[in-house]
């Protein structure tokens, strides 16, 4: 494979679309629990009903076309190797939770992968959509018209007062979850995050790295989502995150705005030095990585660095995560043997792009 | 030289990282380099049950009622689970669970979705139209009196109009549904 074929396949093609506010929002998604009536969940630890479930959707859906989105294919999990399920999980498209369920866990696919379906995960079927740059109320719309479509072939379980029943109590009503990816580098920079958060909180919505432990966050990546999936309708609940994310959007721009003004030659310097550490370095850690990456976004953002794509930051982000490391590599790789892969991975794609 | 975290084993990974002349350095056996995210930081997922079987004290509901056995007086007809399964899971067997612990759902529900407890959201098509129109009542209402609160009256004489017509609809099909 060679190395620009499989960051083709790193990076999702509906990724390159651009969207609103993008130079922040890196993506939005839509995720819709549902759960089939009068079949016990995939928690209740029965398998057999499980089992005839994937075999419905197999039936119904592998191979489909809806719309846009064509030739779902499904993937069985027990058909999966440890390094292939590991990628799916680093892309996003499945979680770790479903990649363990070996018997009755599959996925179905979209061929852009902007839409997945997973099966038997905590719930019977969970679907996501994935928009670039801030599209909520977009989003929102197609996982409707998808979520139509397959209540055309399934009845779903579904009480008058509680809404759309999940296994999880905290999913149930609407079963949305939905969230943001966001780059705050200057937010961070300045130590706004740490009062920020609480707030955000207090309005029902969480904030977390998507990469990383705790509250630190790799990359400066963090992820805005709501909490409360009952009482509120899906606009509602858009409208509400939408409003904090625009808010989010505007302090990053202002406090950039403000460093630039205030240090902008030492900015600069940082930012240009992580390039340097990115174009040279021949060992490197995925936590030093995510840090540069994210200087090296930011400079493009602020016009200084020229001729990379946006997009360099959530695709190396993905791209060198172990699974991935080992799925080009095409070969299991130890901790060290990684960090040396990732450095050579990255140098060679920052001189492709300065190739072009 | 041994690990730094766990001074047992020897350290196997080292880091040395200059940033902006700071020198930063690591030394650490695999399995602490593991743990401390130094090789690998994927795998991680909030787990929301544990959050929710920590936080709320339902067994409140059980001490008004001390004669009740939470772990074997509550079972779910359909799939089998026990209240005390659910309490430990944080996750129901099956859509029977709502109606077979609704009674000590509510607590339950109103501290995770902000005091809320019924859903206002997206119907399944196949429910019927009759649960879509009272919605959709529900909500010309509260639109009427936007309407009316604006001055807006041409509007809200509308709105009014499309309410007669949507109960006059599920007033008949009521009594279709009696014949």
């Amino acid at each position: 494979m060679s190395l620009q074929d499989f960051i083709d396949d790193a990076i999702s093609p509906w990724l390159n679309d651009g969207g609103e506010d993008n130079d922040i929002v890196l993506s939005s998604r839509i995720r819709l629990a549902r759960n089939l009536d009068k079949v016990p969940f995939p928690t209740s630890g029965k398998e057999e009903p499980l089992e005839k479930v994937l075999e419905y959707m197999e039936e119904e859906f592998n191979g489909q076309t809806f719309n846009g989105f064509k030739d779902f294919q499904l993937a069985k999990m027990s058909d999966l190797d440890p390094v292939e399920k590991r990628v799916l999980i680093e892309k996003h498209l499945i979680s770790p939770n479903l990649a363990e369920n070996e018997r009755s866990g599959a996925v179905l696919i979209s061929k852009n992968e902007q839409v997945s379906i997973m099966v038997n995960e905590e719930d019977h079927l969970r679907l996501q959509i994935y928009y670039p740059g801030l599209q909520l109320k977009q989003a929102v719309d197609t996982a409707f018209e998808i979520d139509d479509w397959i209540e055309g072939k399934i009845g779903y379980a579904f009480d008058e007062e509680k809404g759309y029943l999940t296994s999880c109590p905290t999913n149930v009503g609407t079963g949305l979850r939905a969230s943001v990816m966001m780059h705050l580098p200057a937010l961070t920079m300045t130590n706004q995050m740490n009062q920020i958060v609480p707030e955000i909180n207090k309005l029902g919505l969480v904030v977390r790295g998507i990469y990383g432990e705790g509250s630190e966050a790799l990359g400066n990546l963090y992820q805005v989502s709501n909490q409360v999936t009952l009482g509120k309708s899906e606009e509602e609940i858009i409208q509400d995150l939408t409003s904090v994310v625009k808010e989010l959007i505007d302090s990053e721009r202002r406090s950039r705005e403000w460093i630039v003004q205030q240090s902008g030659i030492q900015l600069e310097d940082k930012l240009f030095r992580s390039y340097g550490i990115l174009s040279n370095s021949r060992i490197i850690q995925s936590k030093e990585a995510s840090k540069c990456l994210s200087d090296i976004r930011l400079a493009i953002d602020l016009g200084w660095i020229k001729g990379i794509s946006k997009t360099i930051l959530n695709e190396l982000m993905v791209l060198t995560q172990p699974g991935f490391l080992q799925h080009y590599a095409k070969k299991g790789l130890s901790p060290r043997e990684r960090d040396v892969f990732r450095a050579k991975l990255i140098r060679e794609r920052l001189t492709m792009e300065e190739e072009k | 030289m041994e690990c730094q975290r766990c001074h047992e084993n020897t350290a196997s990974v080292h880091y040395t990282q200059v940033i902006n002349g700071k020198k930063d350095e690591v030394h650490l056996c695999e399995k602490c380099a593991e743990k401390e995210g130094y090789m690998d930081f994927s795998n991680q997922h909030l787990s929301m049950h544990q959050f929710l079987t920590s936080m709320v004290p339902l067994d409140s509901a059980f001490k008004k009622n001390q004669s009740i056995q939470p772990e074997t007086a509550t079972q779910c007809d359909y799939c089998g689970m026990t209240y005390g399964e659910f309490r430990r899971k944080g996750k129901f067997g099956c859509s029977h669970c709502y109606e077979s612990f609704s009674s000590y759902l509510t607590p339950l529900l109103k501290r995770v979705h902000s005091g809320n407890t019924e859903h206002v959201g997206k119907i399944p098509k196949r429910i019927g139209g009759n649960l879509h129109k009272q919605r959709e009542v529900e909500n010309l209402r509260t639109k009427l009196q936007e309407a009316i609160q604006a001055e807006a009256f041409e509007e809200a004489a509308t709105i009014r109009d499309q309410i007669h017509q949507l109960k006059q609809e599920l007033e008949e099909e009521r009594k279709g549904g009696e014949a």
